[in-house]
């Protein structure tokens, strides 16, 4: 693909845009679907936002279910594969397309493209794992979607201290916790299998280059957005 | 054969009556332009050997009046509306010597709780009848609405009355019924298999009518 | 890259020739060229819209002919309607899956995915969408969400039976609904549905952002394409929020949550915002592009440029903008705070004004036309007669206390088929003519087209005038038999009227298929631009070659030089967007986007 006969001749990919946004079409496809993204989760957290603070009933105190402390190591671990991303765009956008190179006079070698990438994959893989985890504990000790479960631990520790553990409202609680967070695993998830199918087929065999790493920067964005609503749900779910 | 909304027998039948019949107008008055235009138009500017249309592409003029007449229109309905819908709809116009009966809707049937002698709901005198509303004439009365399982609606065509009964809200409507007679109320929100034979049997009655038939009912009596 | 298999250096010799060449599949059914796609959607959803079609002559059979048996109706299984006599629980099935295959699976589709697909790149010099194979993935994910929905029919206890609306908490109770597994069918469809919009949505705005032909400057863009595009950024926004309540609704019934529940401090308003958030831009994603293909047909059969290009623009924006604050006006009578109704009562009213301002401005164009009644044209002048009856009707329901009596009647059933019938399918049968050609290469018939718009005109207007009386008389929506309330026995010869009118209205339909499917292998074959249009479209052969241009066209005007002195000049009375006049100037050659 040459750009030189760009102007004459205009099947020849890259089509040329009309003035039009500046932004290449792949990046510009890529917002208007987290647009559509943002919408999907402003519906669910939206709704979460209605039912808890239109209810006269308070929530479960923070903490009392949930395990914060993991689930912050756990955010830390996004926040992690979100640099890490920023990382690989910044390396292949330079040239590098390694793993890993021994720079003279440092200790520490330099990241490549195949090194950030795979760590931001690690990152996003162990949060979906961590999170997995929390889930099977969760639902274990009687938190599921629909509140309490009859007879479980938790409906133990709820008759007993009520308010803590917001006992008329936990089906509330259980539906809007896992549909918020299992939504969001899910996103997570396909990013890790995105980011995978990348690595495999265009990253190892370095088809990327500094005047061509569309995809890099596409998949950079939409992480950034599922690390961004994250933060959101940390905040409000887990903390609040 | 009707042709028009059914009598009114409320208080409300005569403002909504009145809105109803000025947009009628209005909106008369906008068919009437677009409709004979567009006939008049599609005559006259037919295309016939030798004709030209006129090559034009627009005019500012008249968009700002096209734009400014259905705008101002448009601001003083929503001012006249509001007048009324506040008067009918806001908690705050519910009179305060209105008659409260509650109604409990569930799939398929109306179950009006009426206060009994003491004329307060919530005591000891209640009594629950199935598809019934008796009200006084020329008292306000206000309709108490909650749902047993899913969204009703409860609606008396004549008094221009429409509520939805939500489950897990509690709803007041009030009317202020003005001709005696019997009238049906419906279930005006699609509820389930049954929705259409929620129906009830609705009685105005005159003071005297109502105070003997709550007497009969306090006594036991099945009307 | 989506776009390198395009590019196969060699000689361009004919349209396709910078392909290898491509089997039967991979051209006609797992194809990624836009104007394939555009014709799978024309198909599918035609079939989908007899489908609605045969279930709203059964729901009219029953409110003209209460209890009675239904001609043909023995052929339906005894839990739908034993001895043809329909049930009540199959009458509520009825009505919920009319509107819902209406809405979703005919006529979005028939709008969106049809002409967005055939028509942005052909109108804007592009050669295909920017991302060819998520678009096809588009199609193949709206067929899917149908098949999931329809099987919906076939499953036990049939169909969900909450109304196209489906509101919770009936629609999340199926031990207080009575349906089965369909109502989760209803969610997985609606879901995939809105998956495929969005990938439809991804492409269009791309698209029409940033593959324009040199010249193609944004307010020289048609209509159609802008109504389109605007269309796409509702649609994007929008069905994400469905999607969501879908799946609310569907864990609600699988999972044990309780988002609508009340017993368990679930909220069932929370439904009705969710849907209606959703509800009202749909509505105005099925009224935008007919609008915008009126456009082309009226400014076409005027022979005179479209009258305030810009306020037309304009308009499309500010009635999208707008569809955004105006849900709360199907929850005026929902028990939602009285003093929100009045605020949606305001916004409301005021999304009256841009479609005043368009209906003007057909007005505008057509007046001192020089008025062509090809077929296309007299649906088109259909359109506007009757969406200006749907517009009005809307007035009475936003009055709020007028709401009160109308709310929930037959009165808004007239007002939506006022603009959803004699709105955007009227377009639709004008579009469908309009471009038949570019697509088939063939003409359809235009005495019998001429017939079916005359016919259907009459039978329609029959058909759905009344419905304005009749709920004025307070016959309340979705119920199987008015005659079980005395207030609205006296109705009943109308409803019976209405009957009548509406299987006459059905039969007559048959002739615009009859002529749609006669005329793909007898139609009269097409002259390269039968209507003498502008459009770059009608620059390319007749049907429109794979990857269109070979060479992106220039673009010197706007499209709607009808009569224009330069046209005039050369013996014509149009001048296409792409045709270089000696006093033309070429457009910049479009600088080279970013590749990273």
């Amino acid at each position: 693909m040459t750009h030189a006969t760009q102007t004459l001749d205009q099947m020849r990919p890259p089509f040329p845009a009309e003035t039009g946004s500046g932004v290449y079409s792949k990046k510009l496809g890529m917002w208007v679907f987290l647009a559509s993204d943002v919408m999907f989760f402003t519906a669910l957290i939206g709704s979460y936002i209605i039912l808890r603070f239109g209810m006269s009933t308070p929530w479960a105190k923070p903490g009392a279910v949930l395990n914060v402390p993991l689930t912050g190591v756990n955010t830390f671990l996004l926040i992690c594969s979100s640099v890490a991303m920023v990382k690989a765009y910044a390396a292949i956008a330079d040239g590098k397309k390694y793993f890993l190179r021994k720079v003279p006079g440092k200790t520490l070698q330099d990241g490549g493209l195949k090194f950030w990438l795979l760590v931001t994959i690690l990152c996003g893989a162990a949060f979906v794992s961590i999170q997995v985890v929390e889930y099977i504990k969760l639902i274990g000790e009687g938190f599921t979607p629909a509140g309490y479960r009859e007879g479980s631990l938790l409906a133990e520790h709820a008759a007993a201290d009520p308010i803590k553990y917001g006992l008329g409202v936990a089906g509330m609680y259980g539906s809007t916790f896992f549909t918020m967070t299992g939504f969001h695993g899910f996103h997570v998830t396909c990013g890790v299998i995105s980011m995978l199918y990348l690595y495999f087929t265009k990253v190892l065999p370095e088809k990327y280059s500094p005047q061509d790493y569309a995809g890099i920067e596409i998949i950079g964005l939409y992480w950034h957005f599922v690390d961004l609503v994250w933060i959101i749900l940390f905040t409000i779910v887990y903390l609040i | 054969m009707h042709w028009w909304l059914p009598p009114g027998a409320s208080t409300f039948a005569a403002p909504i009556e009145h809105l109803f019949v000025a947009i009628l107008i209005l909106t008369g008055i906008a068919f009437v332009i677009v409709e004979v235009g567009l006939a008049a138009f599609v005559i006259r500017y037919r295309a016939r050997p030798g004709r030209k249309a006129l090559y034009t592409h627009g005019s500012t003029r008249a968009e700002v009046i096209w734009t400014a007449i259905p705008a101002v229109t448009m601001v003083v309905l929503g001012i006249v509306s509001n007048h009324y819908w506040v008067m009918i709809k806001d908690k705050r116009s519910v009179p305060p010597n209105a008659y409260h009966i509650g109604v409990h809707a569930k799939q398929f049937e109306w179950q009006v709780t009426y206060p009994g002698k003491d004329g307060k709901l919530g005591t000891d005198d209640d009594f629950t009848i199935r598809n019934q509303l008796h009200v006084p004439v020329d008292q306000p009365v206000a309709v108490e609405l909650s749902s047993e399982d899913v969204i009703h609606s409860f609606w008396v065509p004549q008094f221009r009355l429409k509520q939805d009964a939500v489950p897990g809200m509690h709803i007041v409507a009030w009317f202020q019924a003005t001709v005696p007679g019997e009238y049906e109320l419906g279930c005006a929100e699609l509820c389930g298999m049954g929705h259409y034979k929620m129906r009830a049997r609705v009685f105005v009655q005159t003071v005297d009518e109502f105070n003997a038939w709550m007497t009969q009912q306090a006594a036991g009596g099945t009307e | 890259m989506t776009h390198v298999a395009h590019a196969k250096p060699g000689a361009h010799g004919g349209g396709d020739a910078h392909h290898a060449p491509m089997s039967f599949w991979q051209k006609y059914i797992f194809s990624t060229d836009h104007k394939i796609i555009g014709i799978q959607f024309l198909f599918v959803s035609l079939f989908f819209l007899l489908v609605g079609g045969l279930l709203a002559m059964q729901i009219r059979w029953q409110l003209g002919f209460p209890g009675k048996p239904m001609p043909g109706g023995s052929i339906l299984p005894q839990t739908m309607a034993p001895g043809g006599v329909i049930l009540p629980e199959y009458y509520i099935q009825l009505v919920t899956m009319h509107g819902t295959f209406m809405v979703f699976f005919a006529i979005m589709p028939l709008l969106v995915g049809v002409y967005a697909n055939f028509l942005i790149p052909l109108k804007i010099g592009a050669h295909d969408m920017a991302f060819p194979r998520i678009n096809m993935w588009s199609f193949w994910l709206a067929l899917l969400a149908g098949l999931i929905m329809f099987a919906g029919f076939f499953v036990p206890d049939g169909a969900p039976r909450a109304g196209w609306t489906m509101y919770a908490p009936l629609s999340a109770r199926p031990d207080l609904s009575g349906v089965g597994v369909a109502q989760k069918l209803w969610s997985v469809s609606i879901v995939v549905l809105g998956l495929s919009s969005v990938m439809g949505s991804v492409n269009y705005i791309t698209t029409v952002i940033n593959h324009r032909a040199p010249g193609m400057t944004w307010f020289r863009i048609p209509l159609s394409v802008w109504a389109l595009f605007i269309t796409a950024i509702l649609g994007v926004l929008a069905l994400p929020v469905l999607q969501g309540a879908a799946i609310m609704l569907l864990f609600d019934q699988s999972l044990g949550t309780h988002f609508f529940d009340p017993v368990a401090g679930g909220q069932a308003l929370l439904w009705q915002h969710l849907f209606w958030f959703f509800g009202h831009p749909e509505v105005y994603i099925l009224i935008l592009p007919a609008m915008g293909m009126v456009s082309e047909i009226i400014a076409n059969g005027s022979r005179k440029p479209i009258f305030g290009y810009h306020s037309m623009v304009f308009a499309i924006i500010g009635i999208a903008f707008l569809g955004w604050i105006v849900w709360g006006h199907h929850m005026f009578m929902s028990g939602m705070n009285p003093t929100l109704g009045s605020t949606f009562m305001v916004s409301t009213l005021l999304i009256a004004v841009p479609s005043a301002i368009k209906v003007f401005n057909w007005m505008g164009t057509m007046w001192r036309g020089n008025l062509r009644f090809h077929v296309p044209m007299l649906n088109a002048v259909g359109f506007v007669s009757m969406f200006t009856i749907g517009g009005l009707s809307g007035i009475f329901m936003a009055a709020t206390p007028v709401d009160i009596p109308l709310h929930d009647t037959q009165f808004i059933v007239a007002h939506i088929h006022y603009v959803l019938f004699g709105g955007s399918l009227f377009a639709l049968f004008g579009a469908i003519t309009f471009w038949y050609p570019k697509m088939f290469g063939r003409m359809m018939s235009e005495p019998l087209g001429k017939v079916h718009f005359w016919l259907t005109f009459i039978t329609y207007n029959m058909t759905f005038f009344p419905m304005h009386i009749i709920g004025m008389g307070g016959q309340m929506r979705r119920i199987y038999d008015p005659t079980i309330y005395d207030f609205l026995k006296p109705q009943q010869p109308l409803n019976v009227f209405i009957s009548y009118s509406a299987f006459a209205l059905f039969a007559v339909q048959l002739l615009f298929a009859f002529n749609f499917l006669w005329s793909l292998k007898f139609g009269k074959k097409a002259p390269q631009n039968p209507w003498d249009d502008n459009g770059l479209e009608w620059s390319l052969p007749n049907p429109a070659p794979h990857g269109n241009w070979e060479k992106t066209p220039n673009v010197y005007r706007g499209p709607y030089e009808f009569s224009s002195p330069e046209a005039e000049a050369r013996g014509t009375d149009f001048l296409p967007q792409s045709l270089k006049l000696p006093t033309d100037h070429d457009p910049l050659p479009a600088p080279l986007p970013a590749t990273h």
